[in-house]
C-alpha cells in the first residue's frame, strides 16, 4: 500500500488521464481514442508507468491487411465485377457484350469476372456467344461470396484469418488495386500486480503539479499534496559555456610558476633570427636554422637588429668568444643572416630578451612563460606546426645545477607527477651548459619519457646580453602531450580541431 | 638527433667489462646518450649533437668505459711519421680550400667491420659534416694509391672516373646529373666553375669531393689492410677534429695511425694531430655551478672518468672531442661523472615576486566574462590561408607571409579572427545549434614601425550561429562587456564586405575605432559552405587594453 501511494504521489497529468482506461491487452490506439490525448501524450504516460512497473509495454509487429483503392470503391458502391456480372444475367439470358455493357464493366474487369465465374461454374456460355446462369449461379445470386465477406471484415490481422478469410485472401491478393498488406507496430499493455491493483483505484487529482506564483500567493500548497518526481529521471542535456580545455591546463600551468614566485614573460611571435638563434648562441650553420625547421617569413622577410653594442658583443661570441673564456665557434658572423624573420621556434627566446633587459641590482630575478612557438612540420597524428611551450629562467649569481632540479621537481609535483618517477639525466642544448633533461617514468609505456629540456645557459650566451656572465637556470618543455594524455586524446590535432561537441562535453582538468 | 646501431659483443670487448641489462640501460642515460633499445646482439643509442666521438661503436664503447670506471683517463694514440704527402693545390682556394689525411695500417676488414666504417663515415657526414657542407670524409684502399696525392680542381669536362657502384665512366658534370649520390649533392658544388678531385701519383682519379669516390681507388674490400683518409671543407679546425675521430676508431679497432704531410701553398701541414688540448679549470667555477664541494682532486678524478688527462695544474682534452670550447663544458662533464642521479634537488631560499602579465590577466578576465553569456572558447592556429582570411571573406588583404611552409592551407599570419571562427562553425554543421563561440588571439599585421616590421595584436571574436541570430544578439554581449568593463561606447554605421550592408558597425571608444559588428554576408556564408545565419563581432584587446590603462 505505501508503495500504491508513493506512486499515486508521483503520478503525472497525463498519467492520471490514462490510468482509467488501463486494462490488460489493451492497445495504444484505443488508449489514444478512449483517453482523448494525442498518441506522443499516451506513450509518454505509458512509459512512465512502465519506469514505475505499473506496466510493460509489449511492442509487436504485424501484418495487417487493408482495402486498397479499388476495394473500398467496390465494397462502397458498384460491388465486386463478378457480383456485377451475375446481377446482370440474374433475369435473361444475354449476349456477352450486352452483359458487359448492362454491368458497366471495364475490359479487365469483364475478364476476370467471366473467368471467376465459369470456375465457379455458374455460368455457360453457349456457342452464339450468350451466357446463362447455371442453377449454382442461381443459387448465388443471393448468398454473399466469401471475398464479399473478407472485405467487409477489413482491416483485418493476417495471423486472426480463419481458414475462408485466408481462401479469399489468396484469391484477392493477385487482383489489381482491391486489397493491400501493410506492416504495423502495435504496442499494447500488460499490467504488472501492481498494476491490476493501481488500475482498480480511484485516484484523486488533487496534487500540485507545478507550483505557480499564484499557488503561494494563494496559500493552496497548504491544502494540497505535491505531485512527486521520479527524481532519477533522464533530463535532456544543455551546453554550458566553456574554457578551451588546453586554456584550462595553460592557467594551471601559470598558476603554479606564479605561486613559486616567477614573473611572466611576454613578446612577439615573429621574432628576428637575431633574438631567436644568434643572441642564443646557435651557431649560423646550424641545421635548425634551415629551411626545413624553421618557418622564415617572406614578407616582410628581414627586421632590424639591436643596438650596435649588443650586436658586436654578440658577433664577437660567435666568432671568437669575445671576453666569455670560449673559443666561440670561429667563423665570420653575418648580420644579414641576423635580420631574417622567423615565427619564433622556442620561448627561449623571451628569456633572452628579458636577461638583455635585466638590470644588476634586479638580480636574483625569475621568469616564466606559457606560449606559442613553432616548427616547420606537416600536420600529423603527433606533430603539430604550432604548439606551447613553458619555460622558465632564474638569473641568480649563486644559482645551480641542485636549484634546476629542485625547481622542476616542484613544478612537476604541482602539476600532478609523482615525483618519485621523475629523473634528471644529461642532455644537450646548443645554448646550456650543463644540459639536463627531465623523464618521467611512463606507467603505461614502462619507459623513461622526456618532459622538459634545461639546464644553465652558456657564459657565450649570457654575458653578451647581460654584460656579465651569472648563472641562469633555463628550462623549456613542451605542455601538449600531457595535455592530450589526461584527456585521453591519440591524436594530438584533436587538441585543436575545436569540435563543439568534444568542447561541450570535455571533462574539467581536475590536477 | 642521430641514433647509433652498436653491435654488443664489440661494444662489451672495447668496455671490457659485462654489466646486468638494467645497470647498462641506466648508465647509457647517465653518460647522456639516449637509449632506444638493446637486445642480445645490438644496443641503438641516441648521441647528442655535441658528441660526434661517440657515433662510433670504438667512440661510444671507449666513453662507456671510461664513465663506469672500468678504463680511466686519457687514452693515448701513438701516431706513426710517415713521409706519404698531399699537394694542395693553389686553385683550391676558391673551391674547398682545406683537407686534413692520414693513413691507417693493418686493419681486418670483413663485412661486419666494412659496415662499421661506412655508419662512422655517414653518421659523422650528417651531423657534424653537415650533410657534407661543412666535412665530407672519403676512405680509400691504400694499397690501390700511389703517393703523393694532389688536391686540385678541375673543370668537370676534365674530371673523367667511374664513379662508386655505377656500370661506366662519367664526367664530373654527368656525375651530378646521372648518378644518384651526385644528384643528391649536386647543390655543394654549384656555380662553382671548377671541381675538386683527389689525384695520386698514376694520375688516377680518387674521388670528387664532397660528391663520389671513384669505384676504382674508393671502395674498401676484404682484401683491403690499409687505408687513407681524407677530410675536405671550409674549416681546417673542424676537418682535423673529424678526422681524429675516425683515426681513433679506426686505431680502437687494431689499426696502425700514420701521419701524412700536406703540401699547402702557404706551407706545410702535419695531421692527424693527436695532442690534447690544455684547459686549466677554476675547481671554484665547478663548484659554484654544480652546487657541489668538491677538491681539486676529486675533479681531475671524475674528469678522468670522462677521458680527461691532467698534467701540470692543465686539464687535457683529448683531440677526438670536438665540444669543448669553455670552462663550462667542463663543468659538465664533472657533473656527468659525478652522477645526476646524486644531485640533491633544492630550492634556494630567494625572496622574488610573481607578477602575471597584465594583458594575459585583462584577456583572461573578458574570456571568463564570456563564458557566462554561455559562449564556448576555441582555440585555433596563427597560421591559416590567403583565400579564408580574403576572398572567402570578400575583402582584400595583405597577410604576412611565410616563406617554406609545407602546406598551401597555412602558409600566412592571420591578420584577423573572425575567419577562424567561420571556419570552425564550417566544421561544425553537424553538431547542435545554437552555436556561440569565441576566441581571444593574437593577429599579425605589417608594420614598419616594429623591429620586425610585423605588428601583433590580440583580438577577440565572437560569433553566433543558429536559426535566429541576429545584430540584436551580438550586440547585447558586447554591450554587456562594456557595461562590465564600465566603459562609454558608441556604434557608427560602416561598410565592410563581410557584412551585409547596412547591418555592420564600427565601435568606438574614446575616439577610437576598436571593433567591427554586424551580420555576416550571406555570400561569406555560402563560401564557408554553412546554411545558417551568422552575427558576429571582432574587437581589438590590445587596444582596449591601452584606453582602460
Amino acid at each position: 500500500m505505501q508503495d500504491l501511494n508513493k506512486i499515486i504521489q508521483s503520478l503525472h497529468p497525463l498519467e492520471r488521464s490514462v490510468l482509467p482506461f488501463l486494462k490488460n491487452g489493451i492497445d495504444l490506439q484505443t488508449l489514444v481514442l478512449n483517453s482523448k490525448l494525442k498518441e506522443v501524450e499516451v506513450m509518454r504516460a505509458l512509459q512512465w508507468f512502465e519506469n514505475k512497473h505499473v506496466l510493460k509495454i509489449d511492442s509487436k509487429v504485424s501484418e495487417v491487411v487493408e482495402l486498397d483503392v479499388n476495394g473500398k470503391k467496390y465494397l462502397s458502391e458498384e460491388g465486386l465485377p463478378e457480383r456485377r456480372f451475375l446481377t446482370a444475367v440474374s433475369s435473361s439470358v444475354l449476349p456477352l457484350d450486352a452483359v458487359k455493357k448492362n454491368a458497366e464493366l471495364h475490359d479487365d474487369e469483364f475478364n476476370i469476372a467471366l473467368g471467376l465465374l465459369r470456375r465457379k461454374a455458374a455460368i455457360i456460355i453457349s456457342d452464339d456467344k450468350t451466357v446463362k446462369l447455371t442453377d449454382n449461379g442461381k443459387k448465388l445470386i443471393d448468398r454473399e461470396f466469401i471475398e464479399e465477406g473478407f472485405l467487409k471484415k477489413l482491416p483485418l490481422e493476417i495471423s486472426k484469418f480463419s481458414p475462408e478469410d485466408k481462401f479469399a485472401y489468396n484469391e484477392l491478393k493477385s487482383r489489381k488495386g482491391i486489397i493491400k498488406t501493410i506492416v504495423i507496430k502495435v504496442k499494447t499493455v500488460e499490467l504488472t500486480k501492481l498494476g491490476e491493483e493501481l488500475s482498480k483505484l480511484k485516484v484523486s487529482s488533487e496534487f500540485i503539479d507545478t507550483l505557480t506564483p499564484e499557488i503561494i500567493k494563494k496559500g493552496v500548497w497548504k491544502s494540497k499534496n505535491f505531485r512527486r518526481y521520479d527524481v532519477s529521471i533522464n533530463v535532456p542535456k544543455i551546453h554550458p559555456g566553456k574554457r578551451h580545455f588546453v586554456n584550462e591546463v595553460r592557467e594551471h600551468a601559470k598558476r603554479i610558476w606564479l605561486d613559486l614566485g616567477f614573473k611572466e614573460m611576454k613578446g612577439p611571435m615573429v621574432q628576428t633570427s637575431f633574438w631567436n638563434f644568434d643572441a642564443l648562441f646557435t651557431a649560423q650553420d646550424h641545421p635548425v636554422r634551415e629551411l626545413q625547421d624553421t618557418f622564415f617569413l617572406k614578407n616582410p622577410a628581414k627586421g632590424k637588429l639591436p643596438n650596435k653594442e649588443l650586436v658586436e658583443r654578440v658577433k664577437k661570441t660567435h666568432e671568437n668568444g669575445w671576453t666569455t673564456g670560449s673559443f666561440g665557434w670561429r667563423y665570420s658572423w653575418n648580420p644579414e643572416e641576423a635580420k631574417k624573420n622567423v615565427l619564433r621556434t622556442h620561448t627561449t627566446v623571451l628569456s633572452g630578451r628579458t636577461i638583455a633587459a635585466l638590470k644588476e641590482s634586479e638580480l636574483p630575478a625569475k621568469f616564466f612563460s606559457i606560449a606559442k612557438n613553432f616548427r616547420n612540420e606537416a600536420l600529423d597524428w603527433s606533430h603539430l606546426f604550432e604548439f606551447y611551450q613553458f619555460e622558465g629562467i632564474v638569473v641568480d649569481p649563486d644559482a645551480n645545477l641542485k636549484h634546476l632540479m629542485g625547481y622542476l621537481k616542484e613544478f612537476f609535483e604541482k602539476l600532478g607527477y609523482d615525483s618519485e618517477k621523475i629523473r634528471f639525466r644529461p642532455a644537450y642544448f646548443p645554448y646550456t651548459e650543463p644540459s639536463m633533461e627531465v623523464e618521467y617514468y611512463h606507467p603505461v609505456k614502462k619507459q623513461w619519457v622526456e618532459v622538459c629540456g634545461s639546464g644553465i645557459f652558456r657564459p657565450e650566451m649570457v654575458k653578451p646580453l647581460l654584460g656579465k656572465d651569472v648563472p641562469v637556470l633555463a628550462w623549456g618543455g613542451g605542455f601538449e602531450r600531457s595535455v592530450a594524455e589526461y584527456f585521453r586524446i591519440t591524436d594530438i590535432r584533436d587538441l585543436y580541431k575545436n569540435d563543439l561537441k568534444q568542447l561541450r562535453e570535455m571533462k574539467l582538468w581536475l590536477k | 638527433m642521430p641514433t647509433v646501431t652498436i653491435n654488443r659483443k664489440v661494444f662489451e670487448k672495447v668496455v671490457g667489462r659485462k654489466l646486468p641489462l638494467e645497470k647498462l640501460k641506466e648508465r647509457i642515460s647517465y653518460l647522456g646518450t639516449g637509449l632506444e633499445s638493446v637486445t642480445d646482439d645490438e644496443i641503438v643509442v641516441e648521441v647528442f649533437a655535441d658528441r660526434p666521438d661517440m657515433l662510433s661503436e670504438q667512440g661510444f664503447a671507449r666513453a662507456f668505459a671510461s664513465f663506469i670506471g672500468a678504463k680511466t683517463g686519457l687514452k693515448e694514440y701513438k701516431v706513426n711519421k710517415s713521409s706519404d704527402k698531399v699537394v694542395i693545390d693553389k686553385d683550391m682556394k676558391k673551391v674547398r680550400p682545406y683537407t686534413a689525411c692520414a693513413i691507417v695500417r693493418n686493419l681486418k676488414f670483413d663485412d661486419e667491420r666494412i659496415r662499421e666504417v661506412i655508419q662512422i663515415q655517414e653518421k659523422l657526414h650528417i651531423t657534424y659534416g653537415r650533410n657534407r657542407k661543412k666535412v665530407a670524409i672519403g676512405i680509400y684502399p691504400f694499397e690501390k694509391i700511389k703517393t703523393p696525392i694532389r688536391f686540385v680542381a678541375l673543370k668537370p669536362e676534365e674530371i673523367k672516373f667511374q664513379p662508386l657502384e655505377f656500370p661506366h665512366v662519367l664526367n664530373g658534370r654527368q656525375i651530378l646529373s646521372q648518378h644518384p649520390t651526385g644528384r643528391e649533392y649536386a647543390h655543394l658544388l654549384e656555380g662553382y666553375e671548377k671541381y675538386p678531385v683527389f689525384i695520386d701519383a698514376n694520375n688516377r682519379v680518387l674521388s670528387m669531393p664532397p660528391i663520389i669516390n671513384s669505384h676504382d681507388t674508393g671502395k674498401i674490400s676484404g682484401k683491403t689492410k690499409d687505408v687513407f683518409i681524407e677530410c675536405s671543407g671550409f674549416d681546417f679546425n673542424a676537418l682535423s677534429t673529424c678526422l681524429n675521430i675516425i683515426v681513433t676508431s679506426l686505431a680502437d679497432m687494431g689499426g696502425s695511425i700514420y701521419s701524412m704531410e700536406l703540401h699547402y701553398p702557404e706551407g706545410k701541414k702535419i695531421t692527424p694531430d693527436l695532442r690534447p688540448m690544455e684547459m686549466s679549470l677554476d675547481h671554484n667555477y665547478v663548484n659554484r655551478i654544480l652546487g657541489l664541494n668538491l677538491k681539486e682532486a676529486e675533479i681531475v678524478k671524475l674528469l678522468s672518468r670522462m677521458g680527461y688527462g691532467y698534467r701540470n695544474k692543465k686539464i687535457l682534452v683529448p683531440a677526438y672531442r670536438a665540444d669543448i670550447m669553455h670552462p663550462a663544458d667542463l663543468a659538465e662533464d664533472v657533473g656527468i661523472a659525478y652522477g645526476f642521479d646524486n644531485f640533491k634537488p633544492e630550492i634556494p631560499k630567494v625572496a622574488t615576486i610573481a607578477e602575471e602579465d597584465p594583458v594575459e590577466m585583462f584577456r583572461n578576465k573578458i574570456a571568463h566574462f564570456l563564458v557566462g553569456f554561455g559562449l564556448v572558447e576555441t582555440n585555433n592556429y596563427s597560421l591559416t590561408n590567403k583565400e579564408d582570411l580574403g576572398k572567402n571573406m570578400l575583402v582584400d588583404i595583405e597577410p604576412v607571409e611565410l616563406a617554406n611552409s609545407l602546406s598551401s592551407e597555412f602558409n600566412v599570419l592571420r591578420s584577423w579572427i573572425l575567419p577562424s571562427l567561420l571556419k570552425v562553425l564550417k566544421n561544425n554543421k553537424h553538431n547542435e545549434y545554437p552555436q556561440r563561440i569565441f576566441e581571444i588571439g593574437t593577429v599579425f599585421v605589417k608594420d614598419e614601425k616594429t623591429e620586425t616590421n610585423v605588428g601583433e595584436f590580440l583580438r577577440l571574436g565572437v560569433v553566433s550561429c543558429h536559426g535566429k541570430a541576429d545584430y540584436t544578439e551580438v550586440k547585447q554581449i558586447l554591450d554587456g562587456l562594456f557595461r562590465a568593463l564600465d566603459l562609454k561606447y558608441e556604434i557608427i554605421e560602416a561598410e565592410h564586405k563581410s557584412f551585409i550592408g547596412g547591418r555592420v558597425g564600427r565601435v568606438v571608444v574614446k575616439g577610437k575605432k576598436v571593433a567591427y559588428i554586424g551580420e555576416i554576408h550571406p555570400q561569406v556564408l555560402v563560401n564557408f559552405e554553412l546554411d545558417m545565419p551568422v552575427a558576429a563581432f571582432e574587437l581589438n584587446i590590445s587596444e582596449l587594453f591601452e584606453i582602460l590603462e
